[in-house]
This record gives structure tokens, sequence and C-alpha cells, in this order.
């Protein structure tokens, strides 16, 4: 302990197990975060380009760079107090520092949000501090296993009042449009994360190229719809056919490689599959991309206001007026379907011999090996099986936009759905969707903050894996509980 | 049952094996032995394929096994429990069996599982435990309950001692000759815990450097001034 004038007060504290800092050293380090930022502050908030009648300003904005560098100094100083074990100081400077973000005049409503919301933060550590050490005294036992246990029994719940929520929604006051709109986006980031979370989170599998099977559904369904007149309901089996086709077509080569090596292969193999889209003008349409792709029919009734001669389109059959609605409320429950066929197709197959077998891989190749594993065939067949399911939603994506281009499947798509598995904890399909969630759906819903969506993404991350680092629900859920395998044997 | 001859293993361009000659009856308990580094865990592995003899053969149940991808060699009777246990942290022990029985016929699963818990009452008390959290006792029972959960009629076992308390080493070792006799099961027992593995073997094999330097009954070899030297300093009293 560092020997300043009053740093020994505390020391004579026994009951808390950790030694604590006097308020110099607080100060201090506080003190010092503050001035790191105000360098970053200042070359990346202070100053702003501004255009006015055609001519470049260069405006400042030192009342910003201060309040945030205030704000930072206050919050360092209660993370500081809530690392060293007090409860009540740091919930008040919480609060303090959120009443801020919300009614102080800041002249940013972005430093207001992140004021606001770092408030919360700081009572939400606090109160997790708290909760663990109560925990670990009473129970001797690891905080995170009550958790476990609680959610375990919890989660068959959780998971029927998510799907109730989800089938009545466009039927709820608030599923006006927009909200709709973002849960489509958001049950797509969802179908995706479960179908990556085959490859990666049950085969343990590094894929950074994932977006490559989403990229040839939607072409698929675009290419096969332009050039030969399939509808919808045809091209959906032959997008995941072609996908789960390339899933083989990349897992040949990859077979042998692990980890980072098997990360930058799928990477590259990702970005070939989008500089071929690119360069292959004379079937792709280059990067004009594909336009005037069909909207999928409810069994054969379109939406359309006035359909063709001879054809009932949907509002006339079931004698509604029209509403450009139907058709968005048919492509979320569209959506809906697929990602829950998804999800139940990923939670039989772990109890089947395959899935099983996908779980074991990623936990030691070699024991697999020798309890006869061939890790070829179910390698190739996680790929497969992965890349199918992003074909499956590739096509849901071209019918919705009615147009595809190169420009949709980035590297920046692969690296968002992979963190979503990866934030959403490995192999689980409810973290998938908080993740989805959280990292798609707030910063959607908050469009008013646009041009920050992505920090706001990059902070969702960045909390996340400093408060749960193996991810949101890092638990992997048995599949078999010895009182079902005694009511078989008994 | 298993005859290998002249089998010789590389590393790359060390040779890890230099032509070894052994012998499996069926119904026997066959131990070898030998100091760290010898070769034993590469004779093993030899044996399911992996890495592959570079010259030699294997023979197993009249049936040339040397050219086998491991995956079919494993599902031709034969069951490894590898060296380091290497049981699966993050699955349960249930799920840790069901892993062993993949290659088996399912109708049997439930017949089997009872067998291993009736072998070992400890993995039926535990049963939705993660491997992970097993003290090391209990790993190495699951790794032999689930090289059992495929029924096969040669175990191979590396090392089951290896870090392990006397007695558990003792309940381990009641357990292999209770299988060895109960069901006839062929067992070919690597081990450095020579004492043990030689009381409990028919027959016994020592490796020195990748080759086979002696070989006889397990009392003979007990017995044998050269053995006690080497690998019984202090093990027997
Ligand atoms: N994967 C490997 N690559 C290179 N050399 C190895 C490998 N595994 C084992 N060896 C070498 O082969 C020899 C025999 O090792 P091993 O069969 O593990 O011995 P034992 O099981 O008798 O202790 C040792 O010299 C060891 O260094
Ligand atoms: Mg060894």
């Amino acid at each position: 302990m560092p020997s300043t004038g009053n740093g020994t007060q505390a020391s004579i504290l026994p009951d808390s197990g950790h030694r604590r800092l006097p308020p110099g050293a607080i100060f201090k380090e506080a003190g010092l975060t503050a001035v790191v930022s105000l360098a970053l502050l200042v070359p990346f908030v202070g100053f702003k380009i501004a255009n006015r009648g055609g001519e470049q300003f260069l405006e400042t904005r030192l009342p910003e760079v201060l309040i945030a560098a205030g704000l930072i100094f206050l919050g360092r100083i209660f993370l500081i107090l809530v690392r060293e074990g007090s409860l009540a100081l740091p919930v008040a400077g919480g609060a303090v520092i959120s009443a801020i973000g919300l009614f102080a005049p800041i002249p940013s409503a972005f430093i207001q949000a992140v004021a606001f919301t770092a408030g919360l933060v700081i009572i939400v550590r606090a109160a997790f501090m708290v909760f663990a050490a109560r925990r670990r005294s009473s129970t001797g036992r690891e905080f995170g296993s009550g958790f476990a246990d609680g959610y375990r029994k919890a989660l068959p719940w959780l998971a029927s009042a998510l799907i109730v929520f989800a089938v009545i929604l466009p039927l709820m006051p608030f599923g006006e449009r927009r909200t709709i709109d973002i849960a489509i986006l958001v049950l797509t980031y969802i179908m995706l994360g479960w179908g990556l979370n085959i490859v990666v989170g049950l085969a343990g599998l590094l894929d950074l190229g994932y977006v490559a099977f989403y990229a040839v559904g939607a072409y698929s369904y675009a290419l096969l719809a332009s050039y030969f007149d399939f509808s919808f309901w045809v091209c959906l089996p032959l997008a995941g056919l072609f996908a789960g086709f390339f899933g083989i077509i990349l897992g040949f080569p990859v077979l042998r490689l692990r980890g980072d090596y098997l990360a930058i292969v799928t990477l590259g193999f990702g970005e070939m599959i989008r500089v071929i889209l690119l360069n292959w003008v004379s079937l792709t349409k280059g990067p004009d991309g594909v336009s005037g792709i069909p909207r999928p029919s409810f069994f054969g009734l379109e939406f359309k206001r006035y359909p063709a001669e001879g054809t009932e389109s949907f509002h006339q059959f079931f004698g509604l007026d029209y509403s450009s609605l139907h058709r968005v409320v048919f492509l979320y429950y569209l959506i809906l379907i697929l990602a829950l066929i998804t999800n139940f197709f990923t939670r039989r197959i772990r109890t089947l011999p395959i899935g099983r077998a996908w779980e074991a891989l990623r936990e030691d190749e070699i024991a697999c090996r020798s309890l006869g594993i061939n890790p070829r065939n179910t390698k190739l067949s996680a790929f497969a099986i992965g890349a199918m399911f992003g074909g499956f939603a590739g096509a849901f994506f071209a019918t919705r936009q009615g147009f595809v281009s190169p420009e949709s499947f980035t590297f920046l798509e692969s690296a968002i759905i992979l963190a979503i598995v990866v934030l959403g904890g490995m192999g689980s399909q409810m973290g998938v969707v908080i993740a989805a969630v959280v990292l798609i759906g707030l910063p959607e819903y908050i469009r008013d903050l646009q041009e920050y969506r992505m920090l706001a993404f990059g902070a969702g991350m960045v909390l996340i894996m400093s408060w749960r680092p193996r991810g949101l629900l890092s638990q992997r859920d048995p599949t078999i509980s010895l009182a079902r395998a005694e009511g078989k044997t008994s | 049952m298993l005859s290998i001859s002249d089998v010789h293993t590389f590393y790359g361009h060390i040779e890890a094996l230099h032509g070894v000659d052994l012998e499996i009856k069926e119904g026997e308990i066959v131990t070898l032995i030998g100091a760290n580094g010898a070769g034993k865990s590469t004779l093993l592995m030899t044996i399911c394929g992996d890495p592959r003899a570079h010259s030699g053969q294997i023979v197993f149940q009249g049936r040339d096994i040397t050219r086998l991808p491991t995956h079919e060699i494993m599902r031709c009777g034969i069951a490894h429990s590898p060296e380091g246990r290497r049981i699966f942290p993050r699955m349960t022990i249930l799920e840790n069996l069901q892993m062993g029985a993949i290659t088996g016929n399912p109708d049997r699963f439930d017949q089997n599982l009872e067998r291993v818990f009736g072998l070992f009452p400890i993995l039926q008390e535990r049963g939705g435990q993660r491997g992970g959290t097993l003290s090391g006792g209990e790993q190495q029972m699951l790794a032999i309950a689930r090289a059992l959960m495929s029924e096969p009629t040669l175990l191979l076992l590396d090392e089951p001692s290896l870090g392990l308390a006397p007695l558990i080493v003792r309940q381990i070792f009641d357990v292999i000759r209770d299988i060895n006799q109960s069901s006839g099961m062929t067992v070919f027992l690597v081990e450095q815990n020579a004492f043990h593995a030689l009381r409990l073997a028919d027959r016994g094999y020592v490796m020195v450097n990748g080759e086979i330097s002696m070989t006889g009954s397990g009392k003979d070899l007990l017995n044998d001034p050269e053995v006690q030297r080497a690998y019984l300093e202090g093990a027997v009293g």
C-alpha cells in the first residue's frame, strides 16, 4: 500500500478482503484517464468541418470537449469506487451522471445519450459487484453457477414468451411499419446468427466469410427469378442447396486448418465471392446489381394494388382494403418462420449423432478420432448445413429488397454476424437473440443517432466483452439428462 | 487377435518406433511398460492409424488394418482410451458416454450405459456434471467408460494410472480385471506404473527407445532383476 498521509485509515478495516486506495490515488488515476481522453477528444470531437454556402469552415466545439472530459473524470472515479467495493457513492454518482445526461442543457445530443447510459452502466456494475460478493461469501461457490441454474429453468418460459411476443407483434398497437421493418431486420440477423452458430458455436470452426453464403443465396434467387422466372417458393430450397454446395467447396481446402489459419482462409473466400459477383458482369450485372426481383406471393396471391389481368391479389381474395402493410407483415412472418425452423433444426440436430459429433469436434478433435468419428465428413456437414441456412436467409433478403448488389455482402456483414454469435455466447441460441436485438435492433431504433450507429455498435461490443468475456450466455445446455436416460433404461 | 510385426513409425524424420513386434491373444491382458518417451503411446496410436505405420504390418482379427483410416479402424472393435484422458470438458458425463457409443449399435445404448454405471457407480451419481469439473480419478473412469460404450473386443488403455492417488489406481485396475474376467474383453494396457500393471497382466512387454527389449509373463517380469532395477525401484515393498 502506498503510504500517503491518509492511506492508513482504510487498511485497518479487516472485513474487506482487498486493500483500499487513498483518495489521492483515486484522483490521480481518474485525472490521468481524463487527460488521456482529452488528448483524444480534442482532435476527434473538438473540431468539425462545417459547410456554409459552399465554403468550408473549421468549427471548434470546446464545450463538448470539456463536458465529455469532465464526465469521463467523474465516471472513472465512480468505477474505481465500485472496484474498491463501495456501493452507495457510485450508485448516487451514476444517478447524477444519468440525470445530467437527461436534463442538463448539453449542446450535443450524443453526449447526452452517452452520459445517460454511462450513468446506468456504473449503477449496474456496482450492483453486480455487490451481488457477486454476496454470492461468493454465502455459498462459497463461483458467481455464475446460481445464475446458470436459474437461467436453465427459466429458459423454456422465456423462449415461449418471446415466440408468442414475436407472433403477435404485428397486431400490437406499436406494431407500426417502422417497428416491423426493424423486427424483420433483427430476425434476419437472428437467422444468420443461428446459421453461423452451427459452424462457429457448435463445430468450433471460426468462419469469417459467412456472408458469402448469404450472397450465394440472394443471387441464386435473384438470377433464377430474373432469367428463368422461377417463383420464390421454388428458389428458396434451391438457394439453400446452392449455398450448401458452396459450403462444401469452401470446406474441402480448409479441412486441415484450425483457428487463425481457418479464419483467414474463410475471410478470403467471402471476399472472393463478392469480387466474382462484382466482376462477372455478363451474369450478375456487376456493381449495378440485379433489380426487379419478384416479391413473394402468398400461395400465389400477390401483394399488389392492381394485380395483373386474370389474377387475384391478396387483399381482393380476403376482401380487405389494400394496404402496403400486408406485404411487410407477410415478410415478417416469413422470416419469423424461417428463423424458427433454423432454431428448431439446430436444437434437434444437437441431440443426433451428427450434431453431437460437431460439438465433440470443437472440444477435442483427437478424442473424436479415437472414437471413430470421421472429422472430414463431420466438418463438411457443419459447413454445408450452416451455409444452407445462410442461403435461405439470402433468398429472403433478395425478395425483401427486390434488389441485390455486391455491396450488401462486404466483410463487415460477416463481422457483424460473427459478433452476434460470439457476443451471444458461442453455441447459445438465446444469446444470439439477445445479441442481435442489442447490436442490430437498438442502433436501428435510435436512428436519430445515425452517424453514431457504428460507435454504439462498437461500444456495445466492448461493454459485453468486458462484462461477460465468454459471451452473454456462455453456458452450454446439455442435450440429455440423466432422468431421461434412466427413464429409458428402467 | 492383434499381431504387430516389424512396425516402424516416424514423426517427420524422427523414427519413434524401430521395428516393433508384438502379439496379443484373445482374452488376455497384455501390458507394455517403459520409461517416459520410450514410444508406448506412439505404438498405441499407430495401432489406431494416427500416426500411420511407415512400414510393417498390423493385423487385427485376421484383417490387415495397417492402411485403414483411423475412423474405420475404430469401428472394427478397437477402442482407445488415450493418454491424458481427453474427455470432452464442456459436455456432461452422459454426453461423453453418448459420444463413446457413437459408432455402436443405438439399440444397445441403454444396456451399455447400465453396464458402465455398474462398473463405475460414481458416474451415475454425477451423470449431469460436466466432464471438465470432475476430479482426475473420475475423469479417468469416464475415459474408460466412454471407450467401453462402443463394446470393443480390444481395449487400448494409455496410462490410466497417470497422476492418480494409489487408492484410485487400485480401484481402476480392479475394474480392468473385472471387465477382462467377466466379459472376456482383451486389454492392452500401457503403463509406467510397472508394479501394478505387471501384477494385473497375463503377459508383459518392456519397451526401450522404440524397441521391445524384453517380454514374458507378468510374474516373470516382476521377478526379473533387470526389470526390478529399472522400473520397480521402491515400488515393491
Ligand atoms: N507428435 C509428435 N511429434 C514429434 N515427436 C513426437 C510426437 N509425439 C511423440 N514424439 C516423440 O516420440 C517419442 C515417443 O513418445 P511417446 O510415444 O509419447 O512415449 P511414451 O508414451 O512412451 O512416453 C518421444 O521421443 C517423443 O518426443
Ligand atoms: Mg505416453
